[in-house]
């Protein structure tokens, strides 16, 4: 062999192999040029698609005057780009858009949102691999999960956290806060528990008692009830839904809180009973199409024999959320539908309504993360989502509701005496992963009813803790 | 330039460089051992990359999950042997191991006789080609998307509305009430294996065309001239010639059934006594944040498929073997 050609290759091969290295090195250490604070971790995959918009970031090209109040940053373009994951398709992805579009416009970053059914898992396998997005929505049953592994950061020096405490429910709160620390703030809220119908179909006003509710209407083809629990891979969560709303009023907030803290057993005789209640609606003979069209129809679609003709129904249960649902999805317009919360059952718990809200958290600390989750606490960023219609606003101070269905759900959200926030949402994930599961094996078959209990017993022995 | 296009770049024309410069640098080092032992040093340096890769991507894993199995959820506790006493307890994992076994008969079953039904019809047409074209075509076809497909299939509406299923269609147009496929146990398993048929199938019709191909013209002829009819043909000569290839393709299916998850995932997500083995694993892994039950699980789906895996490489030799 030629000696010279021979290290000429040699040379070439090493030559490649440290461009490689050089190539595959942590290049997110750079992520964060300036202005990071206390980044213990560097962000080294998302910081990949961070870092080479903020390298270029030209400045402050827009003139402070341009900069709103909304912006967190006190104006002057930050640049870069920050990545989303929620939940939120369809209707509800855009107005997210549409929520952040100023935001984008003022201070140059841009937000990059993926949207799946699935975000648990993904945020999961994210903790384990360290592949995280920026800002991502979660439930709050996996905040402390979250705080634990130190991959969810504290929000306390990026919020203004006397503004955002006073303007928003203690309620909400409460539940991201670990060891005195924010974790999570909320985008919007739903409140739980209402009851809709056509006023054009049903006139009797709202029953008084709950067994009123209950009860069969005359007419023999439109059943009193309308439930669609599919939802994919989350399928049977709209029936979890109604049990938490039977449970807080039949058994109350103390009953309802030791059994989501996994210290009520299922196959107790208060949880028995809310599964026997809710048995009443989804009988095959009291909910439009049998039990089958309950565990095939899609939750979004479940409303909509409310305005068919001959109409299907005469009520559906669901969160504020649905109204969007019923317009793009069931053809009603404003008018077609209206609500009265679900009735007391035991009037010693008189006024309690359960709710939820769209909780988001800061994954990878970012400037660009700080600024966006500043800006979405803001009564001007959810007064854009608020607008569009389909969501309460977190934010006390938003009060710009498009609708009087909105407006009167803010209220009793507002005013609820006993709130309580969705119950499966906060229990362990396998546990409410076997809810769900549950939900759907009764709705087949109530008479498997305690055995179906005995298994969530079981679930529940393990999934909590250990 | 977007720097992932750079990093691509980087990737495709650095690795081959570094594998060549490895090999280079081996080589030259290798003049200064002497020769002698040279030739018996220089197959285990060309084999070295494969088989770091082979131990990083395979066996260190596949070790670490049978570490897993027998720790708690953090990882860090051993647990001994619960982790495989609540696999074998509980419900819905004894479900989910029941349907494999009906996944691994019937999937098999209707691939592979379905492959091998098309392969030896469609051999006597004069359109095969196209014919096969289109059997073989959903197997190009994401196993999600064929779910998401077949779930419009099998969409069930209430009796009495518009069925926009098209099976429920079918049925609806010829005046019998719909059917919930999805949702009746064991209909939705057996739904759910058919879909698994519809994308296999045209895999086990290409292999087993193929080794229907390689039986000589002249073995056929002298039959037929000595009077064997075509059935007798298929039976005594087509099939146990096949019969090899047969043992391939069924091993392949066994495996295929085992692993199912897509289908599963997609069209019930284990609702309603679907549940399936992978489908469980990754519940419990992603969805319970139990890495040490779901490493159970992959062990006992790793035993399972370690035989079929044995037999199915036998057999292959064995083939190899007679040509």
């Amino acid at each position: 062999m030629d000696l010279n050609r021979g290290r000429q290759a040699l040379f070439a091969a090493l030559a490649a192999l440290a461009l490689i290295v050089a190539a595959c090195g942590p290049s997110g250490g750079s992520a964060s040029p300036a202005g990071s604070i206390g980044v213990s971790a560097p962000p080294a995959t998302t910081g990949s698609s961070t870092e080479p918009s903020a390298g270029v970031s030209e400045g402050p090209t827009v003139a402070p005057s341009e900069s709103s109040a909304a912006s967190p940053s006190g104006g002057g373009q930050i640049g870069g780009t920050v990545t989303v994951i929620g939940v939120w398709g369809g209707s509800e992805q855009e107005s997210f858009l549409a929520m952040v579009k100023p935001f984008e416009e003022t201070t140059g970053i841009k937000v990059e949102y993926t949207g799946t059914r699935d975000l648990n898992a993904v945020l999961t396998t994210g903790v384990a691999s360290g592949l995280l997005p920026d800002l991502a929505g979660f439930t709050p049953g996996l905040t402390a999960g979250f705080v634990e592994s130190g991959a969810l950061k504290p929000l306390d020096d990026v919020l203004d956290m006397a503004t955002y405490k006073a303007e928003t429910a203690p309620a909400l709160t409460d539940l991201v806060t670990v060891d005195g620390k924010t974790f999570g703030v909320f985008i919007k809220a739903a409140l739980k528990g209402l009851i809709w119908y056509n006023p054009k179909v049903y006139s009797g006003g709202a029953p008084t008692s709950f067994d009123a509710l209950m009860q069969a209407p005359a007419s023999g083809d439109t059943k009193r009830w309308c439930v669609g629990l599919e939802s994919g891979a989350a399928s049977g969560w709209p029936a979890t839904d109604w049990i938490e709303d039977i449970l807080i009023r039949q058994a109350g907030p103390e009953v309802y809180d030791k059994w989501v803290r996994g210290e009520q057993k299922w196959t107790s005789p208060e949880i028995k009973a809310a599964f026997e209640t809710f048995g009443r609606v989804v009988a095959d003979d009291n909910v439009f199409g049998g039990s089958n069209a309950v565990l095939t129809t899609n939750f979004g679609d479940a409303g909509n024999p409310l305005f068919t003709n001959p109409p299907g129904c005469e009520f559906h249960h669901q969160a504020s959320f649905i109204t969007d649902f019923f317009k793009k999805q069931g053809g009603a317009a404003d008018g077609d539908f209206d609500f009265f919360p679900m009735p007391d059952i035991n009037p010693q718990f008189s006024g309690a309504v359960s709710g939820v809200g769209d909780l988001f958290g800061m994954f990878n600390d970012t400037p660009q993360a700080r600024a966006l989750i500043a800006y979405l606490v803001t009564p001007e960023a959810q007064a854009i989502w608020v607008g569009r219609g389909g969501a309460l606003s977190a934010n006390s101070k938003v009060t710009n509701y498009p609708d009087d269905v909105s407006k009167r759900s803010a209220e009793i959200l507002a005013s609820a005496k006993i709130f309580r926030f969705d119950g499966s949402d906060l229990m362990p994930e396998a546990m409410n992963n076997a809810f769900w599961k549950a939900m759907l094996d009764f709705t087949k078959d109530q008479a498997k009813l305690d055995a179906i209990l005995g298994e969530l017993d079981d679930v529940q022995a393990s999934a909590y803790g250990g | 330039m977007d720097p992932r296009l750079l990093l691509t770049g980087f990737v495709i024309l650095g690795v081959p460089a570094v594998v060549i410069g490895y090999i280079l640098v081996m080589e030259r080092l290798l003049q200064f051992a002497p020769t002698r032992i040279q030739g018996h040093i220089r197959p285990w340096l060309w084999l070295l990359p494969a088989l770091v890769f082979l131990f990083v991507f395979l066996v260190y894993p596949t070790i670490n999950t049978l570490v897993l199995s027998v720790h708690d959820k953090t990882g860090k506790n051993f647990i001994g042997l619960a982790n495989y006493a609540y696999v074998f307890s509980t419900g819905d994992t004894l479900t989910s191991l029941r349907n494999n076994a009906i996944w691994l008969v019937l999937l098999t079953f209707l691939a592979v006789a379905g492959g091998l039904l098309t392969a030896v019809l469609f051999d006597r047409v004069r359109y095969e080609s196209l014919a096969k074209s289109l059997i073989f075509l959903p197997l190009a076809i994401s196993f999600v998307g064929a779910g998401v497909i077949w779930r419009f299939m099998f969409d069930y509406r209430p009796a009495g509305s518009a069925q926009t299923g098209t099976l429920n269609g079918l049925l609806d147009s010829i005046g019998i009430a719909p059917v919930t496929w999805l949702i009746d146990a064991p209909l939705n398993t057996i739904a759910l294996i058919v879909v698994g048929a519809w994308i296999w199938t045209g895999f086990c019709m290409v292999i087993l065309s193929a080794a229907l191909k390689s039986i000589s013209v002249e073995l056929l002829e002298a039959a037929r001239i000595d009077g064997a009819t075509e059935a007798q043909l298929f039976r005594n000569i087509t099939f146990p010639l096949l019969l090899p290839t047969i043992a391939v393709v069924s091993t392949t299916m066994i495996i295929i059934a085992l692993k199912a998850f897509d289908l599963v995932y997609v069209m019930t997500n284990g609702s309603f006594d679907t549940e399936v083995i992978a489908n469980r694993l990754y519940k419990e892994l992603f969805n319970f944040s139990q890495p040490g039950r779901a490493s159970a699980i992959a062990v006992i789906l790793l035993m399972l498929t370690v035989p079929v895996m044995v037999l199915n490489i036998r057999s292959f030799r064995t083939q190899e073997a007679i040509r």
